[in-house]
């Protein structure tokens, strides 16, 4: 019998209101939309000019110090006994993880459109401290919105930004953390529409931000796909990666999604657990909405009103995820699974004793699935995680899960 | 055509229709539903027209009002408090439609809550509890169509915001879906924050006119009767929110709880708003 191909490519991108199936789309305010659509022609006209293209190429090269390696995570291998892991270092890059790829692409797109005022949200800081960087780099003013209580669990990354000359505001409203980050930075645009370029850190907001983010962090799947055939001959069996909004798990899927062969996995932060309601997995544990511009799952209550996400890790606690990844669930090309904050923290212990690599509370969640499936694979399964971000940041987090103080 | 026969009959139409006629423009209060809770809510609301208020634009509390300033998130999260739901703000409009049969409403909000319930229920059930019109803040025309076509089917105006960075090449789309009357958000922004300038509503207002004969609607940074008396002289209603949402705020103490005497408070200073406007002669 001949195997289904599905009719068309899981990488065939959204229609040109930026849906992508019945996720995705333009979901803001009439004054912000006139900037959206500037925003996808310049973007449009960028991605097709192979100047603005050689330009970034040689800043991922010589600034944020691409291509970063794969790396064969032997001790972690051996400790699980199964599938041989492979770990994809983005927190070797320079700002210690993934987020410097997006931003290198859209600080050289607002300067192209001469936009001198860069704002960005941030959630573990990692997006806000590589905004502040590229900022820097480039001349231009940069204003960071990060929830109070983000700050307060993320404040190594708050005062790098402060160093890179970026003002970081904090914002107290709802939660206080990504979602009222990103309403916050959301009113500043629409009040500031003529010299602000708005910086979104993950793959979601309203089109064309899911695909842009995307094309520029799926450079970490194309090496990763060149990496993998070098040093084992062959693609991977498995990928893994956390998502929260999305950014880096759709960075190291998207090369793959048409590759039947390799199952893909992304990981949710499960909080306290999928059966309290302190969690941040919005496809394991919400449902379709629309928020910060485009439909997508969300966590929220029978009346349509968002409700709080919980995660140990500031970058997942996010109560929405991008819309390819929404599509791709409901597609069933990408399976989406919930790790709890304990789980995680097991993994980045035994990551940090193993490897000698303190991963970051985010990809913690990553690890902590492949910890659990490693053992029950075969020895020539070959897993492939993505290890997006180092884990300095998170160290007063994890004392405090340890019960120390620092 | 029995669908366009009954807009054309609407409240809205009619009451604008009978503002021209007395050659006054219109004033538009907004209120959050259960603000600052149900009972001060329903006093507010049922004193509205009294007040003077030609069309009432009644909020539907969103947890996250992206195009909202501290104001107007303030009051949605006072009526959260209440875990007011769509049912309950379509509720507050059955009651308002015993005692008012008159008042156009129009229910203000964005959509996440309108998709959870299902677009042809909302559609299905306004159009029952007596509102008139919608504005969904976050539903531009391209993403509208899976609503419009319900409420088109219920005889509700769609009512669309236009801002000052809708340019001419964008206007006749929003303008194709929009009916009752269009709604100029006189400053680029969120509510409440900047003031609107008279000069920049006057040639904006002008340049809606080029593409439509709709009544034109101006809020957004009318904070005051002067500016609302100043504003109105150039178009069809001025829309006041924030200003009057801060002053229930202004009334309520420690615990949320409002004193005594409130909702006259409020009703008093939209009665100043109204007046104001009413003075506008065209």
């Amino acid at each position: 019998m001949s195997k289904v191909e599905p009719r068309n490519s899981f990488r065939q991108g959204v229609d040109e209101n930026g849906h992508f199936g019945l996720f995705g789309g333009r979901y803001v305010a009439e004054t912000l939309m006139p900037l959206i659509l500037e925003l996808d022609k310049a973007y449009e006209a960028a991605k097709a000019d192979p100047k603005f293209q050689a330009e970034l190429t040689d800043l991922h090269k010589h600034y944020a110090g691409r291509p970063s390696p794969l790396y064969f995570a032997a001790r972690l291998t051996a400790h699980h006994g199964g599938a041989k892991i492979y770990l994809k270092r983005e927190e070797l890059n320079h700002t210690g993880s993934h987020k410097i790829n997006n931003v290198l692409g859209q600080i050289m797109l607002a300067l192209r459109m001469g936009k001198p005022r860069v704002i960005a949200e941030t959630g573990a800081g990692q997006h806000g401290v590589a905004t502040a960087t590229a900022c820097a780099r480039f001349g231009l003013k940069c204003i960071v919105y990060m929830g109070a209580k983000d700050i307060e669990r993320q404040k190594p990354n708050v005062f790098r930004m402060r160093l890179l000359g970026a003002e970081v505001r904090s914002v107290d409203k709802g939660t206080g953390t990504l979602k009222d980050a990103m309403n916050e930075a959301m009113r500043d645009w629409v009040a500031n529409v003529d010299d602000t370029y708005y910086c979104i850190g993950t793959a979601a907001g309203p089109h064309p931000y899911p695909t842009m983010v995307r094309d520029f962090q799926k450079i970490i799947g194309e090496e990763t796909r060149v990496q993998i055939l070098e040093a084992e001959g062959r693609l991977p069996d498995t990928i893994v990666a956390a998502v929260g909004g999305g950014s880096n798990a759709i960075g190291i899927f998207h090369p793959f999604l048409d590759d039947a062969s390799v199952k893909i996995y992304g990981v949710e932060a499960a909080g306290r657990g999928m059966n309290s309601t302190a969690h941040a997995a919005s496809i394991s544990g919400g449902s379709p909405g629309v928020l910060h511009g485009n439909r997508t799952y969300l966590l929220q209550d029978e009346n349509g009103q968002i409700t709080d996400a919980h995660s140990i890790s500031a970058g997942l606690d996010y109560p929405g995820i991008g819309p390819e990844h929404a599509w791709l669930h409901q597609q069933g090309r990408v399976t989406y699974v919930p790790i709890t904050d304990d789980e995680a923290l097991a993994s980045f212990h035994l990551c940090s004793k193993l490897e000698g690599i303190l991963p970051a509370l985010e990809c913690a969640h990553a690890l902590a699935y492949v910890d659990k499936i490693a053992p029950t694979l075969p020895k020539d399964h070959i897993i492939v995680l993505n290890l997006s971000g180092r884990g300095d940041k998170d160290v007063f987090t994890v004392a405090e899960a340890m019960g120390e103080k620092l | 055509m029995n669908a366009v026969a009954d807009i054309t009959q609407s409240r809205i139409t009619r009451r604008f229709a009978k503002l021209k006629a007395e050659k006054r423009p219109g004033f538009v209060a907004f209120v959050t539903a259960n603000d600052p809770n149900p009972e001060t809510f329903r006093e507010i609301f049922h004193g509205l027209p009294q007040a003077g208020a030609d069309v009432i634009e009644v909020g539907m509390p969103f947890s996250d009002p992206m195009a909202d300033g501290p104001s107007i998130q303030a009051s949605s999260q006072r009526s959260l408090k209440f875990n007011t739901s769509l049912k309950d703000v379509l509720a507050a409009v059955r009651d308002f439609r015993k005692l008012d049969q008159d008042t156009p409403i129009v229910l203000m909000g964005y959509y996440n809550p309108i998709y959870v319930m299902g677009p042809a229920k909302f559609a299905e059930q306004a159009a029952a509890a007596g509102a008139d019109g919608v504005i969904v803040v976050d539903l531009p025309p391209e993403e509208a169509e899976e609503l419009d076509v319900h409420l088109r089917a219920n005889r509700l105006h769609f009512i669309f915001l236009t801002a000052p960075t809708s340019s001419d090449e964008r206007l006749p789309a929003i303008i194709a879906r929009a009916s009752g009357f269009l709604y100029y958000v006189a400053v680029a922004g969120i509510t409440g924050t900047k003031s609107a300038e008279e000069f920049a509503v006057k040639d904006a207002v002008a340049r809606l006119r080029r593409h439509t004969s709709l009544p034109i609607a101006v809020g957004f940074g009318i904070r005051t009767p002067d500016a609302a008396r100043t504003i109105a002289h150039h178009c069809e209603a001025a829309v006041v929110g924030s200003a009057i949402v801060d002053v229930i705020a202004q009334g309520l103490n420690q615990e949320g709880q409002p004193a005594p005497g409130l909702s006259q408070k409020v009703l008093g200073f939209a009665k100043s708003l109204a007046d104001a406007v009413h003075a506008a002669q065209h």
